[in-house]
């Protein structure tokens, strides 16, 4: 019997077994941030500790930057604290830093891989449940909290339990204006939040297999939405082709030597999973999230659901209803938005930009609908600029932005006001989630929140694009 | 480097009062918004849990003075979902919270929640119902959680715990806290390092 990514990549970063019954981990690339570092580099100075691999840990800083006056000091005194530590945390620990003043800035799940650090057959952590970004490259990835990025400063290590593995199979093609997005919150209305307790999901099958890396990473990204705290795509040709001529990627005859490698480290073809799962993504239409978890949606052709539906957990949709304040059986096309957000560490790379562009392009967003794009890195703002797409925005009524985490969670000036509701890219819609206590998120691809924007209300893009 | 002591930091036995909190899937982002993340410590954040719920919703048990002593939180299922933010766990255990008691956890959450000793044990949906209403019928019934024998102690029952070996292991050695673990034998990380293709440059 054959053995999965997961496994193998697992194997081969065991150190040993804890007398805790747990693995002790290595972890071959440790991403920090601004936000979930800092008490633990405390930790460290307190305890006397130093960094056990400095070389295998990279800093970035995205969730408080500011995505229109950079300028220093930030005028959030607390956001300047924060900026403050890790340049000096960083400086001290002798840790590599795409500091804000550099061009490779950006969401530490966008550069992550822009830059090559991310590879095939890694163990990867970061301080960040959306870390499972990483496993579309077939890295094992997942997010930690403040006292395990203490643990890996000081030992580069992590106690922790092994993960059982679901094949998720998407068969055939998508059809055109569905995308990962689309496939991805399909997945977790059917498998439920939190469904992948306990297992990683590996994602595969024709639909997957043609997608680009910047899909995979969206699909991969949102796994934890659906409660795997891990999800991979085994890597491929694609794979190894958007890693060639990275800065941090293997160059000649050591690529070469990598991608052998890289390939042995896919799941083999008799592996055995502890679930598998398949599902058509011919079937699948754009979907919009109507509640306050990310496993509330429904095609755009659809209704919102009603606490008595079959099947329905009553209460769960009586309370999301409430707090949206939507009405069953309406649907859910129409839905009037006030805010258009594209971006976060689910889409905002260039594929995504590009997307939305051709949706808006020639188009005005409507009068009452306050829109922004918030590249995912300094490095996609540039090459969208190479490509003219900050014209197709701004002439369209967009705000174009610096990169960072902005209005996904709000930790910086960009947050929705009110009862606002908002047509946004990103990964979460949970109460609050957009920085008002009673704001309110539907999530959907970054087309349809450009088809949105120009609407003035949630409309089905597949009606827009040429 | 040897493993500190630690004997001094065994979680085995929680005794105090309860505190239910029911709904599924409540995240983090409930438990402590994101703004309160904006903070380079973690010190005061006991005081901002679960704020916008406290504002928002009628009789929240975080607001009610009857639980405000409460040591051992009883909730429903996935709770601690979404962002891998310790400060979720690191709010709720400065609020005076030692355990929870729930049908289920997020993953994360349960990692965060172990390593600063915060023991989080799984119940069968009924044993989490009588728990709640025992805590909603006289929020001063006393209860005693017990890590060894994964039980809990409550109105005249005693309910099985479940928890994850590795978790219950560090509490019951006092070894939640994994440093000093990771680093008692640094030559197989070494080892291990060394024996990485891409760490050697392939």
């Amino acid at each position: 019997m054959g053995k999965t990514l997961l496994r193998k990549i697992w194997d081969l970063h065991t150190v040993r077994r804890l007398p805790t019954g747990q693995t002790q981990l290595f972890i071959g690339l440790h991403l920090i941030h601004e936000v979930t570092s800092p008490q633990a580099f405390d930790m460290l100075r307190r305890r006397g500790v130093h960094v056990a691999f400095p070389e295998r840990t990279y800093a970035t800083v995205d969730h408080i930057v500011p995505t229109l006056d950079q300028r220093r000091p930030f005028a959030d005194e607390l956001a300047e604290q924060m900026m403050a530590a890790l340049e000096t945390n960083c400086r001290e620990f002798g840790i590599r830093f795409s500091d804000l003043g550099t061009d490779r800035q950006g969401i530490v799940h966008v550069i992550g891989p822009e830059l090559g650090l991310t590879q095939p057959g890694m163990t990867i952590a970061c301080g960040d449940s959306h870390t499972s970004t990483h496993g579309a490259f077939g890295a094992v990835a997942f997010g930690i909290g403040t006292s395990q990025v203490r643990d890996v400063l000081a030992s580069q290590c992590l106690a922790i339990d092994p993960l059982k593995v679901r094949r998720i199979a998407v068969a055939s093609a998508l059809g055109p204006g569905v995308y990962a997005k689309d496939v991805i919150l399909e997945i977790i209305a059917r498998l439920g939040v939190r469904g992948g307790v306990g297992y990683a999901y590996e994602y595969g099958g024709p639909a997957v297999e043609r997608m680009s890396m910047d899909e995979r990473m969206t699909m991969c990204n949102m796994s934890i939405e659906g409660g795997a705290r891990i999800g991979y795509v085994n890597p491929d040709e694609t794979t190894f082709e958007y890693l060639a001529g990275r800065p941090f990627a293997p160059a000649g005859a050591a690529f070469d030597r990598a991608r052998a490698w890289w390939r042995s480290m896919a799941s083999d073809p008799d592996a055995a999973y502890d679930d598998v799962v398949e599902l058509d993504g011919s079937a699948i239409e754009p979907r919009v999230t109507w509640g306050i978890n990310p496993g509330q949606s429904v095609g755009v052709s659809e209704r919102i659901p009603a606490p008595s539906d079959a099947g329905a957990d009553g209460g769960a949709v009586g309370e999301a209803l409430e707090f949206m304040d939507f009405t069953a059986g309406a649907p859910i096309a129409g839905t009037r938005v006030d805010v258009a957000f594209v971006g976060s560490c689910t889409n905002a790379r260039l594929s995504d930009l590009r997307e939305a562009a051709r949706v808006v392009s020639g188009q005005r967003v409507a009068g009452h609908v306050r829109a922004l794009v918030v590249p995912g890195s300094k490095d996609v703002r540039r090459a969208a600029e190479e490509e003219g797409l900050h014209e197709i925005f701004q002439a369209a009524g967009f705000e174009w932005r610096g990169a960072g985490c902005s209005m996904c969670l709000a930790m910086n000036p960009d947050r929705l006001h009110g009862r606002e509701v908002c047509a946004s890219s990103s990964n979460r819609n949970f109460k609050g989630r957009q920085g008002s206590p009673t704001g309110r998120t539907l999530l959907m691809s970054p087309a349809m929140v450009a088809a949105a924007a120009v609407a003035g209300e949630v409309t089905d893009v597949r009606g827009m694009l040429g | 480097m040897s493993t500190t002591d630690s004997s001094d930091r065994r979680i085995d036995r929680v005794a105090g009062t309860a505190l239910p909190l029911r709904g599924n899937n409540i995240d983090t982002d409930r438990i402590i918004p994101a703004r309160f993340l904006k903070a380079i410590t973690f010190d005061g954040l006991g005081e901002h849990a679960f704020e916008d719920d406290r504002q928002s919703m009628r009789n929240h048990p975080f607001a009610n003075p009857a639980y405000a002593r409460a040591s051992i939180l009883v909730v429903n299922e996935n709770f601690g979902s979404g962002s891998s933010r310790e400060h979720a766990p690191q709010a709720l255990k400065r609020r005076g919270i030692d355990a929870c008691v729930g049908e289920s956890f997020s993953e994360i959450f349960l990692g965060n929640a172990t390593t600063i000793g915060l023991a989080c044990a799984t119940a069968a949906a009924p044993d989490v119902e009588f728990l709640m209403a025992a805590a909603e019928r006289d929020p001063e019934t006393p209860m005693v959680l017990s890590v060894d024998a994964q039980s809990i102690q409550a109105a005249g029952r005693t309910l099985a715990l479940d928890m994850p070996v590795g978790v219950r292991e560090s509490l019951l050695t006092g070894q939640w806290d994994a440093t000093g673990l990771l680093l008692d034998d640094f030559d197989a990380v070494r080892r291990v390092a060394a024996g990485l293709p891409y760490a050697a440059g392939f």
